[in-house]
């Protein structure tokens, strides 16, 4: 195989890799999934509070 | 049991005081360069070597690039990992490690660069001991940072920490690499490499410095410090989750846009010119992702000044990925290289990107590592902003126009085809240019002074402990 061959295989497999991401993170079954990754920021305000108490008392 | 698992703050703290710190330190340098620059006859650095601009220079990138943004993203990275995994870091004394390992590196730097002990590769100047030393503590850093992701108690690793993941990743992989130095003494080694591969590789690193350490990790900072200062889930995971994707295997090629016209092999040019260009797709998805977090709470912006800071250094972002796609294409280039262009742009992603995604984080980050609700004085938060805002703005349009006038003028040639300008009268013309570049900059030094200030004086009341509302009182002493 001509080592052309593989850099035109190598165009479309990453071409076909982006398309196929784009695809999984706009489907709808990821939906619920993103929403409960995208509000992690939000979800451990009792260990910050637990570790910003347990400092002030030592 | 599970609420008794407590972060590690002390790292935190550490690596975010120094920001600070080294902030100071490596723009007054860049004060100093440039004042340098603007006066190069005045007799405070005339004829001493370690001050000269040589070796200074050096000193200036690296104390802003690793120290200062160093520090900033080990303080954010610990902070954002530990809670958006629910996890302690993890290593136990590593991170310690990673914390007096970086500051012994930024010490030596600081010896070494002066000294004129330097390899000469532009962002990678140290030299071989102080680069074994770099890949011991950034090993570690990778076994803490993923350590505390393998071991973290929710479902998702949040996006996030996919960037600063990747960031972590890729610079142990192009740190290593580029710093293949055959010793042939304790202080001068010389690149494995030879010739035209020496500087391809040498740019291979020295743009992913740009595109994993000075972008893809702030973006990280990004997209947890934008999202909870404004309250609210990043506009679109979705989004990030292409964003992430598309950023990481495209950067990785835009190198070779840092040597066109040169020996490099044309079609390595024209690579690295077409890689540059796709990526404005990524940058502007990631900035449209940051910037649309605020739908529906724009209001914030305007009583808010730790959200100016993050939104605007998103707008600085988007300006400079933008132009630099249009500064690699190669005739752009062609009138851009080597001028103080160059020198704008990178100002206009350090300045107003970095330090000003980093500023902003910062004073998020500090008071609630402190047990503050805010910061000890919003009003100079605020005035930090337009100061270095206005700073920033002064120091990159002064540089365009000094750029743009000196391609102009390099490029000029008479009828009889000689060159219509000697290179000293470009010189000559630029000094009104450096004088304002100086104040830009100096602008920008004070707003790090005022938040030091600043940071001093809420660390300071964090102590005492007994005006704050929102964290329980301690018990006993």
């Amino acid at each position: 195989m001509d080592i052309n061959d593989i850099r035109a295989w190598q165009t479309a497999i990453l071409l076909i890799s982006f398309v196929g991401i784009i695809f999984w993170a706009y489907s709808k079954r990821r939906k619920s999934s993103f929403d409960e990754a995208a509000n992690l920021p939000f979800a451990d305000e009792e260990r910050h509070q637990a570790t910003i108490k347990k400092e002030n008392l030592s | 049991m599970e609420s008794q698992t407590t972060y590690n703050y002390k790292v935190v703290r550490q690596f975010a005081i120094m920001t600070v710190v080294w902030g100071i330190v490596g723009m007054l340098v860049g004060v100093i360069v440039a004042a340098q620059l603007a006066f190069p006859d005045f007799a405070l650095w005339d004829g001493i070597s370690f001050l000269s601009y040589g070796r200074l220079r050096p000193l200036h990138t690296n104390a802003v690039i690793f120290a200062f943004g160093g520090s900033a993203l080990f303080a954010t990275s610990y902070y954002v990992v530990q809670r958006t995994s629910q996890a302690r870091l993890f290593g136990g004394p590593l991170a310690a490690f990673t914390f007096w390992g970086w500051m012994a590196i930024i010490v030596l730097a600081a010896v070494t660069l002066p000294l004129g002990i330097t390899s000469g590769k532009e962002y990678a100047e140290l030299e071989w001991p102080i680069d074994l030393l770099i890949a011991v503590v950034w090993v570690s850093y990778a076994i803490v940072f993923f350590g505390t992701v393998a071991t973290r108690k929710v479902k998702h690793i949040y996006v996030a920490n996919w960037f600063f993941g990747a960031f972590i990743l890729t610079i142990a992989v192009l740190h290593i690499v580029n710093s293949a130095f055959i010793p042939v003494s304790l202080t001068k080694g010389y690149s494995f490499y030879p010739g035209a591969i020496d500087a391809m590789v040498q740019w291979w690193y020295g743009h992913n410095a740009v595109g994993f350490f000075l972008t893809t990790a702030f973006l990280g900072m990004m997209y947890y410090f934008v999202p909870k200062q404004a309250g609210r889930p990043v506009y679109s995971y979705r989004l990030s989750v292409v964003h992430f994707w598309a950023l990481i295997s495209t950067y990785m090629w835009a190198g070779p846009h840092h040597l066109h016209y040169t020996a490099l092999p044309d079609w390595a040019q024209s690579v690295g010119m077409v890689f540059s260009l796709i990526l404005l797709a990524p940058s502007w998805g990631g900035m449209i992702n940051g910037i649309m977090t605020l739908s529906g709470a724009w209001h914030k912006l305007r009583t808010d000044p730790v959200l100016k800071f993050l939104i605007v250094s998103l707008s600085f972002y988007g300006m400079s990925t933008f132009e630099g796609p249009m500064m690699s294409i190669k005739t752009v280039n062609a009138l851009s290289h080597y001028t103080d262009w160059t020198v704008g742009h990178v100002h206009s992603g350090a300045l107003g990107w970095v330090a000003m995604v980093s500023i902003g984080s910062l004073y998020y980050l500090i008071p609630r590592l402190f047990g503050r609700v805010q910061m000890f004085s919003m009003a100079l938060v605020e005035l930090h902003f337009w100061i270095a805002t206005i700073g920033v703005v002064l120091y990159i349009a002064a540089m365009w126009i000094a750029g743009v006038m000196q391609g102009l003028m390099w490029r000029a040639v008479n009828a009889d085809g000689t060159l219509t300008y000697s290179f000293i009268e470009s010189v000559e013309r630029t000094y009104p240019f450096y004088y304002v570049r100086l104040l830009g900059g100096a602008m920008f030094l004070t707003g790090m002074l005022l938040m030091a200030y600043n940071v001093w004086k809420t660390v300071g009341a964090g102590r005492t402990a007994d005006a704050d509302d929102a964290i329980p009182a301690p018990a006993a002493h």
